[in-house]
């Protein structure tokens, strides 16, 4: 028996190591395009089409950054994509906890069948409702404004119906003590189940919020000036005004993602919980 | 708060009948407004303009079911239903694939794993727009860094993103790119959730790598592998971000899919009526595949672990 081992050992670190090499041949042509997109945006404009290509930019062109940073009003699409994103996800919290609680914990008349009609609105993809949807917001008169991208998105069947599935888990007995104890169910839902339920809650803001922030046929059909694109069109903007400038191009799609993809790696164990969380539940 | 600590019984679960009866409607309103005005109703107005013509300024008319005659026989509209259909069916089973590849090695004690992991989901969470960008310049037929690579091993030349027979094949790629970490994830959870005695019985057995998957993994997979099909075809079918930005729908409409050609007949031609009819043959079809999937395909998912 003992001879044996050594031949074992070798044949799982031979494994290990074909395992290890498609693993690292997989992910670099994952992470490459990124790679390319932060060198091209480095590059003088006649170094972009060299051939062959190389990947180290010489001269560094910190510049395009600056050039296309001010060529069109970055800043200001990234203001309206937070200000649009942040205040869709605080609705959506606030909104879907509610409801969550109430379809959890609550007796109510037609509970049932609005839950039911809550669910099927689910199975309604975007595209179907978007026209008329549209025609709401024109004559409330809110195309180019906030409103037009914000409120459509206050409430989540999804997200109710996740933090449904969530609170039902939670133990009972802790919110009786509290309504004994004089607590209504606001008090309930926001010192009790709101605590708890916070891995679920983390979930769905990073969703709501990822969702948003990437979300482009709705913006594009109700903002069409400038001063109101969210990064995605201002991105599309700039790729029409700028169309062969590749290094400034580069650059807008560096500032688009590069942020979102640092913010990734740091919350990277919360935000992968949260999508295995869902994706399981669903 | 009335009954605070001190009535009877009965008073108490009256008390809280009648508040758990208005915190109920209250706590759910907000929710049941959005839903009603931003969902359902659209949905009803939807349906009752793809009945009429109307092109967003004067009058609209009822047509009867014209629109939906119209679409049948409009081979713009074949065109884009038949490449939302190559596209999904290329796609899809090659994001499953490759996912669940990755899945299958990823899930084991490896040193790096967290590394490969977050290299692999990194595309999930960027925009699909700015990807978008980045690839059409990989995609650049001279200058390119992928024809570049190709014509090393003696392909290339390849418009990937101007020959009509190559762009769908473009989009299919960077969709794959941006989707296979997604997939991945929920291959793993799903993976995990395979408990580890089986594999042990199966080892006892005499069942080398190749038999354990296809008799415990692939099996106990299968809710799993289900959920990620249905998830993805739905969302194939919706495809327009990366059509947008990298062909527009060409070259010569090779890529324009339903979605597109929805977005171009309502918001650039005010065809809102003929535009609605086909967002509800769009909707009939993601209807129609959900339940043939529920129905067929559910008959051999295999649910019971026991």
């Amino acid at each position: 028996m003992t001879f044996l081992e050594p031949t074992v050992a070798r044949r799982s670190l031979i494994v290990t190591t074909v395992i290890n090499a498609v693993l690292v041949g997989g992910a670099v042509m994952t992470v490459f395009p990124f790679i390319w997109m932060l060198s091209v945006s480095l590059k003088l404009p006649q170094d972009v089409f060299t051939y062959p290509p190389h990947l180290i930019p010489h001269p560094f062109a910190v510049g395009n950054y600056a050039k296309a940073w001010s060529f069109v009003p970055f800043l200001r699409f990234y203001i309206n994509s937070f200000i649009v994103a942040g205040a869709v996800t605080i609705g959506q919290v606030i909104t879907c906890s509610l409801a969550a609680y109430a379809f959890a914990r609550l007796r109510f008349p037609l509970r049932e069948p609005l839950f039911m009609g809550m669910l099927g609105t689910m199975m309604i993809p975007g595209q179907v409702t978007m026209i008329p949807t549209f025609l709401i917001i024109h004559w409330l008169g809110w195309i180019n404004t906030y409103w037009a991208l914000i409120v459509p998105g206050l409430a989540s069947a999804f997200g109710t119906f996740l933090l449904r599935q969530f609170f039902a888990t939670l133990p009972k007995e802790l919110e009786d003590a509290a309504i004994i104890d004089g607590c209504g169910r606001l008090g309930v839902l926001r010192r009790i189940i709101f605590p708890l339920s916070l891995p679920a809650i983390a979930a769905l803001s990073i969703f709501t919020f990822m969702g948003t922030w990437n979300s482009f046929l709705w913006p594009l059909i109700v903002e069409n000036h400038t001063t109101m694109f969210t990064v995605p069109l201002g991105l599309t903007y700039f790729q029409s005004e700028y169309v062969t400038e590749w290094s400034l191009l580069m650059a807008a799609a560096a500032m688009a993602t590069v942020p979102v993809l640092v913010v990734f790696v740091v919350f990277q164990r919360q935000i992968i919980r949260g999508i295995a969380l869902t994706g399981l539940k669903s | 708060m009335l009954v605070r600590n001190r009535t009877t019984g009965s008073v108490i679960r009256h008390a809280k009948r009648w508040q758990n009866t208005w915190s109920g409607f209250l706590f759910v309103l907000p929710t049941v407004i959005v839903l009603l005005v931003f969902v359902a109703i659209p949905m009803g107005d939807s349906f009752w303009m793809s009945f009429r013509n109307w092109n967003l300024f004067g009058p609209s008319h009822f047509v009867g079911t014209q629109n939906y005659a119209d679409l049948i026989r409009d081979p713009l509209f074949r065109q884009s239903a038949w490449n939302t259909l190559y596209f999904t069916g290329v796609s899809v089973p090659l994001t499953m694939f490759m996912a669940l590849v990755v899945a299958l090695l990823l899930n084991r004690p490896l040193r790096f794993s967290t590394v490969y992991r977050t290299a692999f989901f990194a595309p999930v969470v960027t925009s699909m727009v700015a990807v978008s960008l980045v690839w059409s310049l990989l995609f650049d037929p001279t200058y390119g860094i992928l024809d570049f690579l190709l014509k090393a091993v003696g392909l290339g030349g390849v418009g990937w993103l101007s020959q009509p027979g190559w762009a769908m094949l473009g989009i299919v790629l960077v969709s794959a790119w941006k989707g296979l970490g997604w997939d991945m994830l929920i291959f793993l959870a799903g993976l995990q959730g395979i408990p580890e005695p089986l594999y042990e019985a199966a080892r006892i057995d005499g069942a080398n790598g190749w038999h354990q998957f296809w008799r415990v993994t692939w099996p106990l997979l299968t809710p799993t592998t289900f959920f990620i099909l249905v998830m993805s075809i739905i969302g194939s079918f919706q495809v327009f971000d990366q059509v947008y930005v990298m062909t527009g729908g060409g070259p010569i409409n090779s890529t324009n899919v339903i979605v597109f050609y929805i977005y171009q007949q309502a918001f650039q031609f005010f065809h809102m009526g003929y535009a609605s009819a086909m967002a509800w043959v769009l909707f009939a079809a993601i209807f129609i595949i959900t339940l043939i999937q529920f129905k067929v395909v559910g008959r051999g998912v295999n649910y019971d672990v026991s």
